[in-house]
């Protein structure tokens, strides 16, 4: 009991150093040793009955986890993070599913209710997890797959469920493991059905929706073994799961009703997926923006401007978004930054909450890169600087810095807060095509005379600023 | 039923203590944050351990072994990752 405590107490002490920048690393740390006691505490306790079968699962598992986490970049973390959790969610529904199936006769009615509950929520979280890892790897469609009535059918499955956990829970006798298999089969369905609808810039929340469950699974888990560890454990990822998929809508202003539902994604055909996120639209960059902008009365390379805008501007901010990440330009986007600065001018970034594929993606890219943390700015915390900016340099960002969330109403991003990019006095746009983002509401910002659009790869674009920026500013690096 | 309560109460009492604290935790720590606790939630790897605390038939260690591997893979990927992100976080900027 007491030991028990210590351990729950130590992981909560994690969890409570976590939310300090300076003591993260320790936070992690505890958190990891409060687990690794957990296990000790329960071999101690319980010994196995197969050690052989056990230690080689544990170290084949543990090794695997390790390897990957040793090679994965930044910019697939969250593909890697929606699989660690779909593996979370089926080891938990296994658990579940083993425990029911013995048909212990010490199994209360709110074991076996929390048992067949964990098994649905572990399933799906499995499955689901699996879906979001595919698209987020690039390996499933990014774009939301709808069938027609797909609402009914979610729910219909949600249904069926519903009644079969029912059954399964009051059935007895061998008949018990095929329900069981039978409720298995349909929640990973439900899972599918559930994730496959919600893509793009919808992913964070999907992902922490179900870190959310995945958290829950634990706990039911707990409930059905009587272990009073895993509740503890799986209560704060819930909590943190529940907190990021609340942060997420409120960055999105949208309900997560309606990003579950995806209503409002109907604007425009499927095949837009955001403007970065279409390797196969690129196009030279002179060719396409050589569209003379009405303050140049000679047709001028967009480049030259850009050079010439970048040298000339004192204050400076960058927006980041998805499209750096696929573009992997933060390198060159912090180089220019950290450059930009040496030369003695403010450079900040603007780090908008739903840019990337998952909460604080944006942050983990330009840590990859070193980013000077005082330069990073939140979007409540830059937006009022907008208007006295100089130049604005959006790399790989579209719908957070689109003007139409705020003057347009009836859009799928109206009432999004966005960065108010367009306020500043010059934009550099360094997308990969014009095509509108996730949302598929054009951008009015690419065709407004006072930006300077480089299309094309953002970091060759970059790669080639810096390049010209050289001899100037001297090598600053 | 008194078990029932104390289990419930344990979750309830950890979820709102987890939630004052997290929801202090700054956005740029948000991606670490997720993974960390992806990380604490491969805590069903205990579940998985106590399907062997007695003898059973093949399909049941069949099953707890598959359920142990993913959870450790949950466990040890998770926390390891968050190391290596917080690592990043922590080295200071190039000398510009």
């Amino acid at each position: 009991m007491l030991t028990d405590f210590a351990i729950i107490f130590t992981l909560i002490l994690g969890v409570w150093l976590f939310g300090r920048p300076r003591n993260a690393r320790l936070g992690n740390l505890a958190a990891a040793a409060a687990l690794l006691c957990a296990l000790g505490v329960v071999l101690y306790r319980s010994p196995v009955t197969e050690p052989v079968i056990v230690v080689s699962a544990l170290a084949l598992g543990g090794l695997a986890g390790w390897a990957v986490s040793v090679r994965v970049n930044m910019t697939q973390i969250p593909a890697m993070v929606a699989f660690q959790n779909g593996a979370g969610g089926l080891a938990a529904f296994l658990v579940s599913f083993v425990e029911l199936a013995r048909q212990d006769a010490l199994v209360t009615t709110t074991a076996k209710t929390a048992g067949i509950l964990g098994l649905v929520v572990g399933a799906a979280t499995f499955s689901g997890s699996m879906i979001a890892s595919g698209k987020l790897a690039g390996l499933v469609r990014q774009t939301p797959i709808v069938f027609s009535k797909h609402g009914s059918i979610l729910l219909g499955t949600a249904a069926v469920i519903a009644i079969w956990g029912v059954v399964a829970a009051t059935g007895a006798g061998p008949a018990v493991v095929w329900s069981l298999s039978i409720l298995v089969v349909l929640s990973v369905l439900l899972g599918i059905v559930f994730s496959m609808r919600i893509g793009g810039a919808d992913m964070p929340v999907l992902i922490s929706f179900l870190n959310a469950t995945s958290g829950l699974a634990a706990a039911l888990c707990g409930i059905i073994i009587q272990n009073r560890l895993l509740i503890a454990c799986g209560a704060p990822v819930a909590a943190s799961g529940s907190i990021l998929t609340y942060f997420m809508c409120k960055a999105m202003n949208r309900r997560l009703i309606a990003v579950f539902v995806g209503i409002q994604m109907q604007a425009k055909p499927l095949g837009s997926e955001s403007a970065e996120d279409a390797p196969s639209a690129s196009e030279p960059a002179s060719e396409t923006a050589t569209v003379p902008t009405s303050e140049t009365p000679r047709q001028q390379d967009p480049f030259v401007q850009a050079v010439e805008a970048v040298r000339g501007a004192d204050s400076v901010v960058v927006v980041p978004g998805y499209g750096m990440a696929l573009a992997h330009a933060q390198f060159e986007t912090v180089r220019l930054a950290d450059r930009l600065q040496a030369a003695g001018k403010t450079v900040k970034f603007a780090v908008h909450p739903i840019a990337g594929r998952m909460p604080g993606h944006m942050h983990v890219l330009l840590a990859e890169a070193e980013v000077d943390p005082d330069m990073l700015a939140e979007i409540d915390e830059i937006n009022p600087h907008f208007p006295s900016t100089d130049l604005a340099v959006i790399v790989g960002a579209c719908d957070v810095v689109n003007p139409a969330a705020i003057e347009v109403s009836g859009t799928p991003i109206s009432g999004m807060p966005i960065m108010e990019a367009p306020n500043a006095k010059q934009l550099v746009v360094c997308n990969l095509d014009e095509k509108p983002g996730y949302s598929g509401v054009d951008n009015p910002l690419y065709a407004d005379p006072k930006t300077i659009l480089l299309l094309g790869d953002a970091k060759a674009t970059l790669g080639r600023l810096l390049e010209n920026l050289k001899p100037e500013t001297q090598s600053a690096e | 039923m008194p078990e029932v309560l104390l289990m419930l109460s344990v979750f309830v009492i950890v979820f709102l203590i987890g939630y004052l604290l997290i929801s202090k935790v700054p956005p740029r720590l948000h991606t670490p944050l997720m993974s960390m606790t992806n990380a604490i939630s491969g805590v069903t790897v205990l579940g998985a351990l106590l399907l062997f605390s007695v003898e059973s038939g093949t399909l049941v260690k069949g099953l707890g072994a598959l359920a142990i591997a993913s959870a450790a893979f949950n466990l040890v990927g998770g926390f390891a990752i968050t190391n290596r992100m917080l690592k990043m976080f922590k080295k200071r900027k190039r000398s510009a």
